[in-house]
């Protein structure tokens, strides 16, 4: 029988919910409000002028083949980021778990870049490769690569792109060991016993009871890939060269506090959110049919 | 005796509170900042009535957002410094601002817009002849050589971009890895590379005769310039650095032999470059009709932001006064390589021998009055243009690493800036 606790009181509950409801009010749906109110207007820097232009400030968006390439290199750094950044993740997960001595150490070796701010990691991976000056470059010019991302656009893209995987992959590390540790033993051995050789045992067997921690992780990183790695590219690339690292997050932020269009930005804030309701909603609906708890 | 040292104390904390206090908010850096400090120190033991404070609030564009910001929530400084390309943004914020010529005006200062150097003042003042904002950090573009490789190498120092090209390919044949750099693409070689050659950047003056003004850098000089740097980029002449100033550390480090940008990086460069160097004009193409034209300033000024009590603006109005003496201009001038603004101060620095031993200092001054500015070089006033700089240096960027025809790309940069113009000529007319 379903056991279940019921509060008696009529406002106990209201009140122990008021601070979170307060804290998502004031900081997500009060700013959240305000940028879709702003996206519809044309303001200068000051505030000094303020006009309703119905949805002039999208139809300029979508009219401007640099806001659809934005589009593309979001699609691009969003699946490279969440893809190596879970491939890399289980690979060291499933070793680590193989592991028995000096475990802990490995584990907490691992685990060590998560604590990194982003525009840490950044500006860390920025002098690496830094062009003329940085160590890797000194050792890839020597195999005659021609390694300077202030102009080459792929190569700007690689080098955030490689920042962000190193910094989320102890996040993902830590979900998919206790993931890989919570698989009972016997089913393994007792596939072993069959004769199921490792690789076998993992694809089916493992990786398929794996997969909430997989599917949480994939919603995670992209949501990562989205928002968070502004700090790695504002300490790198700042989007460029060209437009090749212009993120849709950063180029709300660029377009919203360095080039003062608020009205432009709200626009672009107001699409980015639509864009992460749809991605989550989509990914629950379909993906998470897939998985099995 | 109690009773005397409390009226003592309400008396020092009453004249204490009798001094006014300006809020001044700059982006000048480590030992820019200790100048700044200092200039601060000197006005506020000069007299007693207002207290100058300071403050550093990051780069250019983070103290312009955060000015912006205070501006919003009501609570803006007297003085922010602005760097050139937010002149027209802050221009257009009427009632955000008040015109240093009514500032001076108001608190009866002694004020004449022609003791200052035309060319810094002209790109800070209005068509009518009224000062804007008060220059204050102001350098120009200049083009720096390292003596030892050109002297090891048997070559003259090139005057033209024809010179450079033909200097450029010498060296590289003779095995350098790097030959020419810059600094600020689009303040290098769109804004001063027009002033220089006396072609418009836009339309209505660059932008001074009112914001419906158009970009014109798809001219063919320009698309030809652009073109130049993309097939030197090809073959190897030139290293692009980034958009900022990170192709400074390439010519101080002796990676590239050739390099333009500020005037103002001659600082660090005298500081940490182990050979001999010299900076000279910016080249030009000589077969440009009235070529060498004069070029324009980069850098800062000052602005009075509105909204105050008329006591403070006279604080303010008796700064400028302070910042415009003689001695105080020589004295900032000489320590941090920033030109001079006024005329006086320029000629006091000649007499005092300053450039005879100090030859890179006068260079920047006399490149912005090599002749008298035409209406293409005067200055330039194009709205958001912090925006607008960045499409330019996009396009740019395509070119230098090949993936766009110089033509098509100027075409592209013409066309998203005027997306700009016209979206900030929309919001200035309100």
């Amino acid at each position: 029988m379903e056991k279940r606790v019921v509060f008696r009181s009529a406002w106990l509950p209201y009140a122990l919910l008021a601070p979170q409801i307060a804290v998502t009010i004031v900081f997500f749906f009060l700013p959240a409000t305000q940028a879709a109110w702003y996206s519809f207007q044309l303001q200068d820097a000051f505030g000094l002028s303020t006009q309703f232009v119905g949805l002039q400030n999208f139809e300029a968006l979508f009219a401007s083949p640099q806001y659809l390439q934005s589009f593309r290199t979001t699609a691009i750094f969003s699946i490279l980021v969440a893809g190596c950044g879970i491939a890399i993740s289980l690979l060291l997960a499933t070793m680590a778990d193989r592991v028995l001595r000096g475990a802990l150490a490995y584990k907490t070796l691992l685990i060590w870049p998560y604590a990194v701010a982003p525009a840490v990691a950044g500006v860390l991976w920025a002098f690496m490769f830094a062009p003329s000056i940085g160590i890797v470059t000194y050792f890839l010019r020597r195999f005659g690569v021609d390694w300077n991302w202030i102009i080459h656009g792929d190569q700007a893209m690689l080098l955030i792109v490689v920042a962000s995987v190193w910094k989320q992959i102890s996040y993902n590390f830590l979900f998919f060991l206790a993931g890989l540790q919570s698989i009972p033993r016997s089913l393994i051995e007792a596939a072993a016993i069959d004769g199921a050789g490792p690789a076998r045992r993992f694809w089916t067997i493992v990786f398929p009871l794996l997969s909430p921690t997989t599917f949480f992780l994939l919603v995670v990183n992209i949501v990562y890939a989205f928002f968070d790695t502004f700090g790695v590219i504002d300490a790198t690339t700042q989007g460029g060269p060209a437009t090749d690292t212009q993120i849709l997050v950063y180029k709300v932020y660029y377009d919203g506090v360095k080039a003062a269009d608020l009205g432009g930005s709200s626009a672009q804030s107001v699409i980015l959110m639509f864009i992460v309701i749809v991605l989550t909603a989509l990914q629950f609906r379909f993906v998470e049919k897939k998985v099995q708890y | 005796m109690l009773i005397r040292t409390l009226a003592a104390f309400l008396l020092c904390s009453a004249s204490a509170h009798a001094q006014t206090e300006i809020q001044w908010w700059h982006s000048m850096g480590g030992a820019l900042g200790e100048r700044v400090n200092e200039l601060a120190g000197k006005f506020n033991a000069g007299q007693k009535d207002y207290k100058l404070v300071p403050v550093y609030k990051g780069q250019y564009p983070e103290s312009m957002t955060a000015a912006i910001a205070a501006f919003r929530a009501g609570n803006a400084p007297h003085i922010l410094q602005v760097f050139e390309v937010g002149t027209a943004t802050m221009m257009a914020a009427k009632g955000a601002i008040v015109p240093v010529a009514k500032v001076m005006a108001d608190a009866k200062e002694p004020f004449d817009p022609k003791a200052y150097l035309p060319t810094v003042a002209g790109y800070y003042t209005d068509l009518k002849g009224n000062m804007l904002s008060f220059p204050f950090n102001s350098s120009s573009a200049l083009f720096y050589t390292n003596d030892d490789v050109l002297k090891k190498a048997g070559i003259a120092a090139p005057k033209t971009w024809k010179e450079l090209v033909a200097a450029g390919e010498k060296l590289k044949a003779s095995g350098q890895q790097c030959v020419y750099t810059t600094a600020w693409p689009s303040w290098v070689h769109i804004e001063n590379f027009s002033a220089w050659h006396n072609v418009p950047i836009g339309t209505k003056q660059n932008g001074m005769g009112g914001f419906d003004t158009q970009f014109t850098i798809n001219s063919p000089l320009h698309v030809r310039h652009v073109a130049m740097l993309g097939d030197m980029a090809k073959k190897g002449l030139f290293t692009y650095a980034g958009r900022t100033n990170q192709g400074d550390a390439k010519f101080t480090s002796g990676e590239c032999p050739f390099f333009t940008g500020s005037a103002s990086a001659q600082a660090a460069i005298k500081k940490s470059a182990k050979f001999q160097w010299t900076a000279h004009f910016l080249p030009y193409h000589d077969d440009v009709k009235g070529a060498p034209q004069n070029s324009i300033i980069g850098g800062a000024s000052l602005w009075v932001m509105g909204g105050k009590k008329p006591v403070d603006y006279k604080g303010v109005a008796k700064f400028f006064a302070f910042l415009s003496q003689p001695e105080v201009q020589m004295d900032f001038h000489t320590s941090t390589g920033y030109v001079p603004i006024t005329l006086a101060a320029y000629e006091m620095t000649r007499k005092s021998g300053f450039y005879e031993k100090n030859p890179g200092a006068e260079i920047t001054i006399r490149e912005l009055t090599n002749k008298t500015p035409t209406a293409n070089s005067k200055g330039l006033r194009f709205g958001n243009f912090v925006q607008g700089r960045e499409v330019i240096e996009e396009e740019m960027e395509a070119v230098f690493a090949g993936r766009k025809e110089a033509k098509a790309a100027l075409d592209d940069a013409v066309k998203r800036g005027n997306e700009i113009l016209r979206k900030f000529e929309a919001t200035a007319r309100n």
